[in-house]
């Protein structure tokens, strides 16, 4: 049976209609839910890079979603700056998505830091972004008071070669290698991936073997990402 | 297929609620019928997120609840769905339920929806859906279309979970890692786990790359696939 035209076109629309409305409403209900998952999940990855000093016995696996929160609003300030190392006043640091930074041209990029403090130390916590071999990779690199001492780092990837390039997240061996590094030697970012093995034990880390371009991305990733910071480290250093 | 729709056809007057008919609904799929080993569909998601047991889970969980609810929605409309846009309807409805269950899986657990990227919005190209939109939802009442898509979401997570365990066992060592219960299978204990519960069974065993590559999962498809026409003749083809 060959329908009309006209019937058709009301039997389309009024499907569309129905999809939309139904489409709409679920995400007005998820909304609050998924917004607020997606900001605990990013909290947490910041903290992971300090998981060593978040204080007696704690684990950032180990916290409830309230504690995260909770911990992140009286332990972290949040600064963002610009390219040429000033403080950008009234916009919090977890606002910057680095993802639309890198459209911008690069003097205009805003960068956010993390600072976080405990009964004894306080920790600076950058944010780089770059590329790996398939897709996007993006880390968050917590550093000692002498702002050259790696504390910790996370990374994260898009899309990065299962059991290859996606160790740099999966296999916490690999981001554990950098903590003690030192970033800096003669004022330049030192801090490197090196394939085949580290050479300079006080910058450099093991490349994972059969993930170079990932591992090179990594490097790559680190130099720019936190030489953009070293404005900031001058000014608050003097 | 066509015995199994002619069946339908001539069993269709006395429709019970859950009778024997009801019930070869939901376990044809997952033995002779099974849309992964016997249909050869969805194969692609299958190769793409087996690497872990726990992901493979809340995608086949996910996939039961579109191919349920499409061929519901489908079959319910299907006597006033013109002609013509047969298949453009069919997708908007998949289209629609993938992206609820999208943003729902969004609200409940976003460490998993981060990893499952991309897969489920592809639910929608899944040949499953589709298949099952065309070959028995048009064609029959809501209900069975409902037990219909439950059957093949479980056939098709059936396998998901088998094909998950072997790759996540060889090549990880572990079980359910990244869930709460996640425990260490084989292999020496490593920090990889941030909760492992410890066990040294097998401790020389090296973690196999190659089962963590999509490659593995296509492999071991092929030897369930053997195994299953082995074990059931009748799915030879003789001719």
């Amino acid at each position: 049976m060959e329908s009309s035209n006209k019937y058709i076109i009301t039997f389309i629309i009024i499907m569309t209609v129905i999809a939309a409305v139904a489409l709409a409403g679920m995400r007005e209900i998820t909304m609050s839910a998924s917004t607020k998952n997606e900001e605990i999940f990013n909290k947490r990855s910041i903290l992971l890079t300090v998981n060593e000093y978040l204080g007696e016995g704690l684990s950032v696996a180990d916290l409830s979603d309230d504690q995260v929160l909770k911990m992140f609003k009286e332990q972290v300030e949040q600064v963002v700056i610009n390219q040429k190392g000033e403080v950008v006043p009234n916009i919090l640091a977890e606002k910057i998505d680095l993802a639309v930074e890198k459209k911008k041209a690069e003097s205009e990029r805003l960068l956010p830091l993390f600072v976080f403090k405990n009964d004894k130390e306080k920790f600076y916590i950058l944010s780089v972004r770059g590329s790996g071999l398939w897709d996007e990779i993006w880390g968050n690199i917590a550093v000692k008071s002498d702002l050259n001492t790696i504390a910790g780092v996370t990374f994260d990837h898009k899309g990065e070669t299962p059991g290859l390039g996606a160790e740099i997240k999966d296999n916490p061996s690999f981001p554990g290698q950098f903590v003690g590094k030192q970033m800096f030697k003669d004022g330049e970012v030192a801090i490197l991936v090196r394939k085949g093995g580290s050479q300079d034990k006080m910058y450099e880390v093991d490349g994972i073997s059969g993930a170079t371009i990932t591992g090179d991305g990594v490097s790559e990733m680190l130099q720019r990402g936190i030489s953009y910071y070293l404005p900031y480290f001058e000014t608050i250093q003097n | 297929m066509a015995e199994i729709l002619d069946k339908v056809k001539t069993e269709e007057e006395k429709s019970t609620f859950f009778g024997p008919k009801e019930r070869r609904l939901l376990i044809d799929p997952l033995m002779d019928n099974n849309p992964v080993t016997v249909q050869i569909l969805g194969v692609c998601s299958s190769l793409a997120i087996t690497s872990l047991v726990y992901p493979s889970i809340v995608m086949a969980i996910s996939v039961t609840l579109v191919t349920a609810f499409s061929n519901y929605f489908t079959s319910l409309v299907r006597e006033y769905i013109p002609k013509q846009v047969r298949m453009i309807v069919q997708l908007v409805i998949i289209a629609t339920l993938v992206t609820i269950v999208e943003l729902a899986l969004k609200a409940l657990n976003f460490p998993i929806w981060k990893q499952l990227s991309v897969y489920i919005g592809l639910i929608i190209t899944n040949c499953i859906v589709m298949g099952r939109l065309e070959a028995y939802a048009m064609a029959n009442k809501p209900w069975r279309s409902f037990l219909d898509g439950i059957g093949n979401g479980l056939g098709y997570g059936a396998i998901l979970v088998i094909v998950a365990i072997i790759r996540e066992i060889l090549g990880k060592g572990t079980l359910f890692a990244g869930s709460p219960v996640e425990i260490k299978i084989i292999g020496p204990n490593t920090t990889y786990l941030i909760d492992t519960t410890t066990s040294n069974l097998f401790g020389w065993y090296a973690n196999n790359n190659l089962m963590v590559l999509p490659a593995a999962a296509l492999f071991i498809i092929g030897i369930l696939i053997w195994i299953h026409r082995t074990i059931n003749p009748k799915l030879v083809d003789i001719s």
